[in-house]
C-alpha cells in the first residue's frame, strides 16, 4: 500500500519529532526509524527530509551539532528542544482530534450501512 | 539525473570507482546554489549509509549507488524545497530552477527590454522637462516618470498578473492626481515634504511588483530589502563610472574650446540618470555572483565606525546644555542616523546564516542599537520640549512621527536581538525587521496625502 503524497508530507513534522523525541538522532537514522515504525509502507524521498529538518532547526524545535560517525565521517546531529516539544504536544493533540473523528465516522458508516439517504426523497 | 557510469573496473578497484561516483554526485549536488557546502556534507553521510546498507544485502557497488541517489530523489525538487528554505542562499541563483540557460535568446531579449524601459525612462524625463519649466513642478513629479518604467521592468520579468498590475495602477494613479492636483502654496513645507515622500510610496508600489504582488512574504519583502541595497551599491558604481568618463570628456572638449556644460544638463543627466536606475536593476537582477552581496559587506566595516560615531554623538549632545535652542535640523539628521542603523541592522540580518550561533558582531550590533537609541533620546526630549514651547509645523510633525516610527523599530530589535544573543531562534529578529517595513511606506503616504489639506496646503 502507497501512503498519499499529501499524507506523508502532514505527518513528517509530527513523526520526526516524535523520533526525536526518542532521544538525539541523525538524517539516515530518522528515516530508518521511520520505515520501521511504518513496516517500510511510509516511503520518504531520504533529501527531502534535510530542508524539513533546517526548518524545524530555523524554528528553533530541534538543535544541530556537528558530530563523527564511527567510521569517522562528519555527521550531523539533531535533538528536540523544549519548544520542540511544545510543538510536538500541540500536533498530537491535532492529530488526536482528526483521528477520533475519522474512527467514529467510520464506525457510524458500518453499523449503518448504504442506506441510501438521498433515493428516499425521489420515492 | 545524469548519473556518471564509467566503465566498470577491475574487482579490486571497485570501492576506488564508488569512491569516484560518490565524487561526481557531490560535485553534481553541489552546483545548486541553494545547497550549501555542508548540507551536501550530510546528504553525503546519508548517502554513504544507505549505500553501505544495500551492499549489506547483496547489491554490488554500482547497483547500491545507483539505487541510493535513486532514493535520494529528483535534485532539482529537493533544492527547491532547499531553497524555500534557505531564500538567502537562492539570492545568489534568484530563479529557482534557471529557464534553459543554453538557451541565450530570453537573456537577449532581457537586454533589449531593460535598454527600452532605461530610454523610455529618460524620454519621460526629458519630454516632461521640456513641457514643464517650472522647476520645482518637475522635481515633484520626477519619481513619478522613472519609477513606473523600473516597476515595468519587474512586471515584464515576474509576469505579473492584470489584478496585480491594476493593484499598483491605481495607488500611482492617486499619488499623481495628489502631487498635481493639491493647491500647494508655493514655497510651503507641505509641497517639499509631498515631493520628499512620494517617492518612498513609489519605492514600494515598485517592490510590490518586484515580488509579483506576494508582499506579505516575509522572504518576499526580504529579498526585496537586499536588491534595493545592492541597486544603491551599483548606481553608486554606475555614477562614479560615469562622473569619470564625463570628466575625461570634459576635459578634452574644453582643450578645443568646447562647452560640455550645456549638453550635460540638457541631455546627458536627462537620460543618463533615469537610465542608470534602470540598468542598474538589471545588473542586481543578473549579475549578482560578480559583487557577492556588497551591502552586508559594507555593515560588517561600517558598525563598528558607527558605534564610535554614536558615542561620540551623545557625549557631545549630553555636554551641550541647552538643546531647546537647536534647530528642527537636529531631528531630521537624527532621522537619517537611526535610518542608517536601521540598514545597517537590516543588511548584516539579510545575509546572516540563520542557523549559525551568535557571534561576538551580534553583540556589536546590539550595542549600535542601544546607543542609537540613547542619542535619540536626547535628541527627543530637546525636540518635544521644543515643540511644546514654539507650536507644531509641518515639518516638525513629519520629522517627529518618523522618529517615532523608526525608535519603535529599532526597540523592536533591540529586544529581539537581545533575545537572539540569548540562543534563540533568528527568525523572529528577521520577521520583524521586514515586516515593520511596509508602516514607512503607510506613514509616507500619509505625510503625501493628509499633511497637506490638514496643515492648510503651507
Amino acid at each position: 500500500m502507497r501512503i498519499d503524497k499529501d499524507l506523508v508530507a502532514a505527518s513528517a513534522t509530527p513523526l520526526v519529532l516524535g523520533i526525536l523525541s526518542e532521544g538525539e538522532s541523525y538524517g539516515y537514522a530518522i528515516l530508518k526509524r521511520v520505515d520501521e515504525l511504518s513496516d517500510g509502507r511510509m516511503q520518504w524521498t531520504d533529501g527531502m527530509l534535510y530542508p524539513l529538518l533546517h526548518r524545524l532547526e530555523r524554528l528553533g524545535h530541534v538543535q544541530s551539532s556537528w558530530g563523527v560517525s564511527d567510521v569517522g565521517r562528519r555527521r550531523k546531529h539533531y535533538a528536540i528542544t523544549a519548544a520542540g516539544r511544545e510543538a510536538l504536544a500541540e500536533r498530537q493533540a491535532q492529530w488526536h482530534v482528526v483521528a477520533d473523528a475519522l474512527a467514529q465516522v467510520w464506525r457510524e458508516a458500518q453499523q449503518r450501512p448504504a442506506t441510501p439517504r438521498l433515493a428516499e426523497g425521489w420515492a | 539525473m545524469a548519473t556518471p557510469a564509467p566503465a566498470p573496473g577491475p574487482h579490486a578497484e571497485k570501492h576506488a570507482e564508488l569512491e569516484a561516483q560518490i565524487d561526481q554526485w557531490r560535485g553534481y549536488v553541489r552546483r545548486r546554489e541553494a545547497i550549501s557546502a555542508a548540507d551536501v556534507d550530510e546528504m553525503e553521510d546519508h548517502l554513504r549509509e544507505r549505500v553501505e546498507d544495500l551492499r549489506a544485502t547483496g547489491l554490488d557497488d554500482e547497483e547500491a549507488f545507483l539505487v541510493a541517489v535513486k532514493r535520494m530523489g529528483d535534485l532539482d525538487a529537493v533544492s527547491r524545497e532547499f531553497a524555500r528554505e534557505h531564500s538567502d542562499r537562492l539570492w545568489k541563483q534568484l530563479v529557482l530552477v534557471r529557464e534553459a540557460p543554453e538557451d541565450g535568446s530570453r537573456s537577449w531579449r532581457e537586454l533589449a527590454v531593460v535598454l527600452a524601459l532605461a530610454v523610455g525612462a529618460g524620454v519621460a524625463v526629458k519630454v516632461a522637462a521640456e513641457l514643464v519649466p517650472d522647476e520645482e513642478v518637475l522635481l515633484r513629479n520626477v519619481a513619478l516618470l522613472v519609477l513606473p518604467f523600473l516597476a515595468g521592468y519587474f512586471a515584464w520579468k515576474r509576469r505579473l498578473t492584470w489584478p496585480v498590475g491594476v493593484a499598483l495602477l491605481l495607488p500611482f494613479v492617486a499619488l499623481a492626481v495628489v502631487l498635481n492636483a493639491y493647491p500647494f502654496a508655493p514655497p510651503g513645507s507641505t509641497e517639499l515634504l509631498a515631493a520628499v515622500h512620494a517617492p518612498v510610496v513609489l519605492w514600494a508600489l515598485v517592490g510590490v511588483a518586484y515580488v509579483a504582488g506576494r508582499w506579505r512574504s516575509d522572504a518576499g519583502r526580504m529579498d526585496f530589502a537586499r536588491f534595493t541595497g545592492e541597486l544603491a551599491v551599483y548606481v553608486t558604481l554606475l555614477a562614479l563610472g560615469g562622473g569619470v568618463l564625463l570628466g575625461l570628456t570634459a576635459g578634452v572638449f574644453s582643450l578645443v574650446d568646447v562647452d560640455l556644460e550645456p549638453w550635460l544638463e540638457d541631455w546627458i543627466l536627462p537620460f543618463c540618470v533615469p537610465g542608470a536606475l534602470v540598468v542598474a536593476a538589471w545588473l542586481v537582477e543578473a549579475k549578482q555572483n560578480v559583487v557577492e552581496n556588497i551591502a552586508p559587506v559594507l555593515t560588517k566595516v561600517f558598525t563598528p565606525l558607527t558605534v564610535v560615531m554614536l558615542v561620540a554623538l551623545f557625549a557631545v549632545l549630553v555636554t551641550a546644555g541647552d538643546l531647546a535652542a537647536v534647530d528642527r535640523e537636529l531631528l531630521i539628521l537624527m532621522d537619517a542616523i537611526l535610518v542608517l542603523v536601521l540598514c545597517l541592522l537590516l543588511y548584516s540580518v539579510s545575509a546572516r546564516d540563520p542557523l549559525a550561533p551568535p557571534t561576538p558582531f551580534d553583540g556589536l550590533q546590539l550595542v549600535l542599537v542601544v546607543a542609537a537609541l540613547a542619542v535619540d533620546a536626547v535628541a527627543l526630549t530637546a525636540m518635544v520640549t521644543r515643540i511644546a514651547e514654539f507650536g507644531v509645523s509641518p515639518n516638525k510633525v513629519a520629522a517627529l512621527g518618523l522618529n517615532l516610527l523608526l525608535l519603535v523599530h529599532l526597540v523592536g530589535s533591540a529586544v529581539l536581538a537581545a533575545r537572539f544573543l540569548r540562543h534563540r531562534p533568528l527568525d523572529a529578529l528577521v520577521r520583524w525587521q521586514t515586516r515593520f517595513l511596509p508602516v514607512y511606506a503607510v506613514w509616507a503616504a500619509v505625510v503625501v496625502v493628509v499633511f497637506p489639506p490638514l496643515f492648510g496646503f503651507v
